[in-house]
């Protein structure tokens, strides 16, 4: 005999542990079976996009920080792309190849914060994350010794970077670099065939390719499900099309794909960081870019793959020093389309470790 | 390397598919009349040629005179991009037809364009504001806004 159940609704957060910000989920409930699902945002929303209207050019950098906080060295990256290309502005060799040093470290350092806490959701507390952090401490460190920051860095520019590399960065960066490989090993070796990890991500919470598609999932989450969509090749930016470096695919798209997906990504770009800082050339770090920057009339959209997918900025000028447009498409807000159709049928359990694996960061959805 | 096709030769296709759809075209996007945005999106989803299966970025800019619906449309096969765009004169109640029903991932974008620029996307299966709280009055990212 079938038990009548009613549908209840569960609020879940926005002051959650389990969702990395103030993120509000309204869940519809069936027993213990999610049947609807509802984000809520806007709870970070300090209208950056406004902001940026009112900025000069080189004043939008720092409110670029603010966005994805966890990476927040690419979102400068991504921003400074677009006005180079709204403005036509070169910049110097060395200054590409250490804003590709720095955003590949960012990725890595994002990646390892993202399976961390991916394995945090699953219960594994704090453990897992400290183990990344680890890592990631040591990245911090470099970062600070570049531009004094830990968090918000402010480091590159229209037209380069602040500054030079310190003398002290190069070693200490070689060492880093020489020592990840042991250390995704060690992660492999603890959590990829782990048990309770498999049994729980296996197949759970597919997103399947069309949908992936549909939604413009990007990053890992494209493609976990299949599609092999990376910037970095499909249309590269910057100096990419310089490395060698493979792009991994997932093949059904469930948590554990996502999570496979940012681990071998993580191997990937060490390989580029050993490729970058070998090739690293003398020279300027910055191109010659007046202080009030007047970009010529018109429109560019600037994107990168940041790690959390594809992050663009939409700028457009009307030959004044502020933009007339600032727009930013944050790759997880568009990420988070997928959420409702991936948990539909699942536990809440399920639901807590499918919203980890997405990665979100709540500074980048809420603007 | 994603090519950005010639909006020029595009809009001769568009032209060829639904007449009197383009308004005004240059080098990098076509413009078309917000009426027949659905047709000349759905023309440019289901061509094999162009399948643009990837609606990348969906955003509007205020200029005052008109509000400028901007369309960054990718073809993950093919590995070309196009702006589409379209225009909308009425300042009290801009409507623009939906294309929710095409890419998904217009859903919470044009969600956010209604919040903070107060279009009306017809169509949009839940179509209310995406930052704000309800019951905030006005569209803060007009240019008239403050």
């Amino acid at each position: 005999m079938a038990i009548r159940t009613e549908p209840f609704i569960l609020n879940m957060g926005p002051q959650h542990p389990s969702t990395h910000g103030v993120f509000r989920m309204k869940v519809t409930l069936d027993g213990e079976v999610v049947v609807d699902l509802e984000p809520v945002i806007g709870y970070l929303h300090r209208g950056i996009e406004k902001l940026g209207e009112t900025r000069t050019y080189t004043q939008i950098i720092p409110l670029t920080d603010r966005l994805d906080y966890v990476a927040s060295m690419t979102n400068n990256f991504a921003y400074v792309l677009a006005v180079e290309k709204l403005a036509g502005i070169k910049i110097p060799e060395r200054a590409e190849y250490i804003r590709i040093i720095m955003a590949e470290t960012m990725r890595i350092s994002s990646h390892l914060m993202a399976v961390g806490f991916f394995l945090n959701d699953l219960g594994a507390m704090m453990t897992p994350v400290l183990y990344m952090w680890r890592e990631r401490e040591k990245l911090l460190d470099l970062y600070e010794m570049v531009c004094g920051q830990r968090l918000t860095y402010n480091y590159m520019r229209i037209g380069g970077v602040s500054h030079d590399l310190p003398e002290e960065f190069l070693p200490a960066m070689k060492k880093w670099v020489a020592e990840m490989p042991r250390f995704i090993d060690e992660y492999d070796q603890l959590l990829s065939q782990n048990e309770i990890l498999l049994a729980r991500t296996k197949g759970v919470c597919i997103l399947p390719r069309d949908t992936a598609v549909s939604i413009a999932a990007s990053g890992p989450v494209l493609r976990a499900s299949g599609v092999k969509w990376d910037l970095r090749k499909a249309d590269p930016y910057s100096i990419y099309d310089r490395f060698d470096f493979e792009v991994p695919v997932g093949t059904v798209g469930d948590n554990y794909d996502r999570y496979w997906v940012r681990m071998q990504e993580a191997r990937q770009s060490v390989r580029i960081l050993e490729q970058a800082i070998a090739q690293l050339p003398e020279g300027e770090v910055c191109a010659k870019v007046p202080k009030l920057l007047r970009p010529p009339v018109g429109e560019a959209y600037g994107h990168i793959e940041a790690p959390k997918g594809e992050l663009g900025f939409y700028l457009v000028s009307d030959n004044s020093i502020a933009p007339y447009r600032f727009h930013i498409r944050p790759p997880t807000l568009i990420n988070l389309t997928a959420l409702k159709d991936m948990v539909i049928g699942w536990k809440v359990a399920d639901l807590i470790i499918t919203f980890g694996s997405i990665d979100v960061c709540l500074g980048e959805i809420d603007r | 390397m994603t090519t950005a096709l010639n909006g020029e030769q595009l809009a001769e296709k568009i032209i060829k598919a639904s007449p009197d759809a383009v308004v005004a075209v240059d080098k990098g996007a076509v413009v078309v009349k917000s009426e027949s945005l659905y047709q000349v999106a759905e023309f440019l989803k289901n061509t094999p040629e162009l399948d643009f299966d990837y609606l990348v970025n969906l955003t509007v800019v205020d200029y005052m005179d008109y509000f400028e619906v901007v369309y960054h449309l990718v073809s993950l096969k093919h590995n070309h991009s196009l702006v589409l765009k379209t225009r909308c004169r009425d300042r009290e109640k801009p409507v623009v037809p939906s294309v929710v029903g095409l890419w998904r991932s217009a859903d919470f974008q044009e969600r956010e364009v209604y919040d903070l620029m107060g279009i009306v996307f017809d169509g949009h299966p839940n179509l209310k504001r995406l930052l704000l709280w309800e019951g905030f009055v006005g569209h803060p990212l007009r240019r008239d806004y403050l």
